[in-house]
């Protein structure tokens, strides 16, 4: 059987020192999206905006995705629909095929991630180079990315070079940032260069004029787009604004939101192919129509993905994002990854202690802790109790080991705290693992107040 | 049925009841856009020169770049610093050392300027070049990005893109390193 | 003004001396307070598992035992929260409503509804205020690190009321600490570092009491502070307010 959240971060746990590490940075890049936040008095006045503009997108949703492909045609762009995961990848791959490109280079996408479309084109006999320099690193080191803006925030720099030094030729024992961030600049050059597809993801589609926009900081989305000769665009259906100027509510909230910059370095709009160049949009559903007619749970659809909710996460940065096992890892990730699959992600929506600070920095205020409670529920009504047996023992069990609910276990509780400590006091009891009981008092509240006040 | 129309049953079936569109209005501010563009950009890694003539922007070019490598510029008047940047295959930028290209204005909140393909003859020069020079008149500053989209309008380009400073990457233990993939360094001469 | 005293499970079993506080402060506030003797559990920990369907039993006898006081106050956030977000009765649902309405956290009620502006009490201790997150993110008992709105809060702003007492700060003012109901059992090892850390918080500044509106996550602190037999004590914020008077 699989390893769940509970267990991977366990496995995670047993380098504190790393753990200290992980936290500390992500902690860092918080308090950075704080101070960026905090340079606009209007923030939460723009996160109601963004919020509100995301809501009305997707209850127009279907007339907006027509408008959008409508646009798009009229600008030259062949727009695609793929109902799930593997059509995207078919689409992808026959695109390519027709022209005959065995090799690409690919920009930051998450819902390539999502569909599994790497290795589906390495199977059919295309190379895929992914372009950020993170995403690289982990490509390299032949893992998923642990996080959405940061992939391999895991990752030390040691680690990182010795990569480096087994595949790009740096100096063995080189960690230096600014030395190995240049090799890789080399290494992807050349790479940029010589391939004739590039694949992109897209941060925003407008529906009014059928362009969409792709954001980064190192350049490599347009380095791929504007050398090659195919560019193809993959997108989810909810990615959708209805008009060129909310991009301006959006772009000011996301790179703020997700690393304290005011900006991305770049922030481009593709509006038409450039003279002789083809350029294809994949509109992907892949289980967003499902999660729209989920009323609980359609908010989540207004994601940008800005991994705010991840470095805020007490849970995420102490247990890593691969502890999540799903594309997208954290909060977020945890209350979207149950409506692709309730089985194998039965656990994420209990990760989380429901502290609420994911709900606060999300930009476009969609409430992700009470969806996560809301999961639990859809999830134990729907039988995934049985995924969660352990859990539920455990539950069992510090009910029945702690204070009790009732006055009659809890008498007994007392009693056994009192007098045969093993009982509780024993290392099966996960609360006793790394933790004591608190100390039986005399007498209970109740049994106090009898005494001490007149009925 | 294609996957096409299967989608949009769906979502059409799935999707909440009509919400009208919401509205936002941004604040206006005395600010003094310059300065504020200035700073910002040298915070995230740019230099913003303030000059009164393309004679000084030229002469702090030779300075800089001349002898350097090769220069391409989008920008008329430049021709004894600079190449004119045709319309040629975009491969053919990758040895390019500086580009100096006109931008139609700048965002004072971010840093950012807002060029479109028709100031770069190719989409791929202010990414390709190992450095970026940008030209703006000093009265093309907006406040914010809302200013910025209330600018741009409706206009058709092509291809658009907002820069703000050099191209950059945190990814490695967050260590922010400058040059990327595109441009090392970003100068915009605030003319 | 009647107050119905609603003392959660634990704090009933383990922790007396908080529930014990609480009514006194409020009886030296002049305020009628009864508890009533049949009250049990909230039905957080079954709801928190993804059990809400089988809380109507508690949601029952809540609405029976509390149906008629003016108010119902509570040494404890999260039960707070848990019964103004989740208590629910489809054959009572009016009045239900009116429970939900009326429950209040002690901190809350003794600014917003008491409007108490001084404490007679003195405690001459450094104190720590961990800030739980259902009280201050769910019930707004306090600013917010994450939100751009003005400072306020409600526990901080009675704790300056007692004389001698010094606050020490924190490095994350408001950091979870690990508790969160059955997550401290089904994930333990994430649980435990939480606790760690914040606790670590706490002593790096000197805190010689950790305080704080909920006694489950002060219990789960406790807990890892006296396996590292550090002579640090939790204490609820009630018992330091009706402290020394």
């Amino acid at each position: 059987m699989k390893k769940d959240h509970a267990q991977l971060s366990a496995d995670f746990n047993a380098n504190e020192p790393r753990v200290n590490w992980h936290d500390e940075t992500l902690w860092w890049i918080r308090q950075k999206r704080d101070k960026a936040a905090n340079t606009l008095p209007e923030w939460e006045e723009l996160r109601e905006a963004a919020s509100a503009v995301k809501y009305h997108t997707l209850s127009n949703l279907s007339e907006y995705l027509q408008q959008f492909e409508a646009n798009a045609h009229r600008n030259g762009i062949t727009v695609h629909w793929a109902a799930d995961a593997a059509e995207h990848n078919h689409i992808v791959c026959t695109i390519l095929k027709e022209q005959g490109i065995k090799r690409i280079v690919k920009s930051k996408s998450m819902l390539t991630e999502e569909c599994h479309l790497n290795p589906y084109l390495a199977e059919n006999g295309i190379e895929v180079i992914d372009t950020d320099l993170g995403e690289r690193i982990v490509q390299l080191a032949d893992e998923p990315p642990s996080h959405i803006v940061l992939p391999c925030i895991h990752k030390k720099k040691e680690e990182i070079g010795e990569l480096f030094h087994e595949h790009l030729g740096t100096a063995k024992g080189e960690a230096d940032p600014q030395v190995l961030t240049a090799a890789a600049r080399l290494h992807l050059r050349e790479t940029f260069l010589t391939r004739r597809g590039a694949l992109t993801g897209v941060n925003f589609a407008i529906a009014e004029t059928g362009e969409f926009v792709v954001c980064t900081n190192e350049g490599n989305a347009d380095m791929g787009a504007h050398l090659a000769d195919v560019h193809i665009a993959c997108m989810g259906i909810e990615k959708l604004i209805p008009l060129r100027q909310h991009l301006g509510i959006y772009l000011r909230l996301l790179t703020r939101s997700a690393t304290g910059q005011p900006q991305t370095t770049y922030s481009s709009h593709f509006r038409s192919p450039r003279p002789g160049q083809q350029m294809h949009i994949v509109l992907v559903d892949n289980g967003r129509s499902t999660q729209l007619g989920r009323e609980e749970f359609r908010n989540s659809l207004k994601c940008i993905r800005c991994g705010a909710c991840m470095n805020t996460c007490p849970v995420y940065r102490r247990s890593g994002g691969h502890s999540y096992h799903t594309a997208i890892a954290g909060p977020i990730g945890a209350i979207l990854a149950p409506n692709l699959d309730m089985k194998q992600y039965a656990d994420l929506p209990f990760a989380s202690t429901l502290c609420g600070s994911c709900s606060n920095v999300c930009p476009v205020k969609i409430d992700i802790h009470d969806q996560l409670y809301k999961w639990r529920q859809v999830l134990m009504k729907d039988g995934q109790g049985g995924a969660m047996k352990t859990a539920s023992m455990k539950v069992m069990n510090f009910t029945l080991s702690s204070p009790g609910v009732y006055r009659t276990a809890g008498k007994a509780g007392r009693w056994f705290l009192r007098n045969v400590p093993f009982v509780v006091n024993n290392p099966l009891n996960p609360w006793y693992k790394q933790r004591d009981m608190p100390e039986a008092p005399q007498q209970s509240f109740g049994e106090w107040y009898k005494q001490n006040r007149k009925q | 049925m294609s996957s096409r129309e299967k989608i949009l049953a769906a979502v059409k079936k799935n999707q909440p009841a009509l919400e009208v569109m919401a509205t936002y209005t941004q604040p206006e501010r005395e600010e003094d856009l310059l300065q504020q563009y200035s700073t910002v950009l040298q915070a995230i890694g740019g230099t913003a020169v303030i000059v009164n003539t393309m004679a000084e922007v030229t002469h702090y070019l030779k300075e800089m770049w001349m002898g350097k490598g090769r220069i391409v510029s989008t920008v008329p008047g430049l021709q004894d610093l600079a190449e004119i940047a045709g319309e040629t295959d975009p491969h053919q930028f990758e040895n390019v050392e500086l580009a100096i290209v006109p931008a139609h204005f700048g965002v004072a909140e971010n840093g950012a300027v807002w060029v479109t393909e028709e100031l770069l003859q190719q989409r791929v020069l202010p990414f390709i070049t190992q450095n970026l020079a940008v030209i703006l008149p000093k009265e093309n500053l907006v406040a914010t990005m809302h200013h910025a989209y209330d600018r741009i309008g409706n206009a058709s380009y092509g291809f658009g893109t907002f820069i703000a400073g050099p191209s950059k990457t945190a990814d490695i233990e967050q260590s922010l390193v400058l040059g990327a993939h595109g441009s090392k360094s970003m100068t915009v001469f605030l003319l | 003004m009647r107050v119905g005293l609603f003392i959660p499970c634990y704090v009933d079993q383990f922790y007396p001396n908080a529930g014990i506080a609480t009514l006194q402060l409020l009886e030296k506030l002049g305020v009628e307070v009864v508890y009533p003797a049949n009250q049990t559990c909230c039905g957080q920990p079954m709801a928190n598992s993804g059990y809400e369907h089988l809380t109507e039993g508690c949601n029952r006898l809540f609405v029976d035992q509390f149906g008629d006081f003016d108010y119902i106050v509570s040494p404890s956030g999260s039960c707070v929260l848990h019964v103004k977000d989740h208590l629910h009765l489809h054959d009572r649902e009016a009045e239900a409503t009116v429970v939900r309405s009326k429950v209040w956290e002690i901190t809350a009620f003794l600014t917003d509804v008491l409007k108490v502006e001084k404490l007679p009490g003195r405690f001459p201790h450094k104190v720590g205020l961990h800030q739980s997150c259902h009280g201050q993110r769910g019930l707004k008992l306090a600013s917010m690190s994450e939100l751009v709105a003005p400072k306020f809060s409600k526990p901080l702003q009675l704790l300056n009321m007692v004389e001698g007492l010094e606050l020490i700060p924190l490095k994350r003012e408001d950091e979870c600490c690990g508790f969160g109901g059955t997550f401290c059992v089904t994930e333990e090892a994430v649980s435990v570092k939480m606790g760690k850390d914040r606790v670590e918080d706490h002593l790096e500044h000197g805190a010689e009491y950790i305080t704080g509106t909920d006694m489950s996550c002060l219990m789960h602190m406790e807990g890892i502070l006296r396996r590292k037999n550090s002579n640090v004590k939790v204490m609820h914020i009630a018992e330091i307010l009706n402290a020394g008077s």
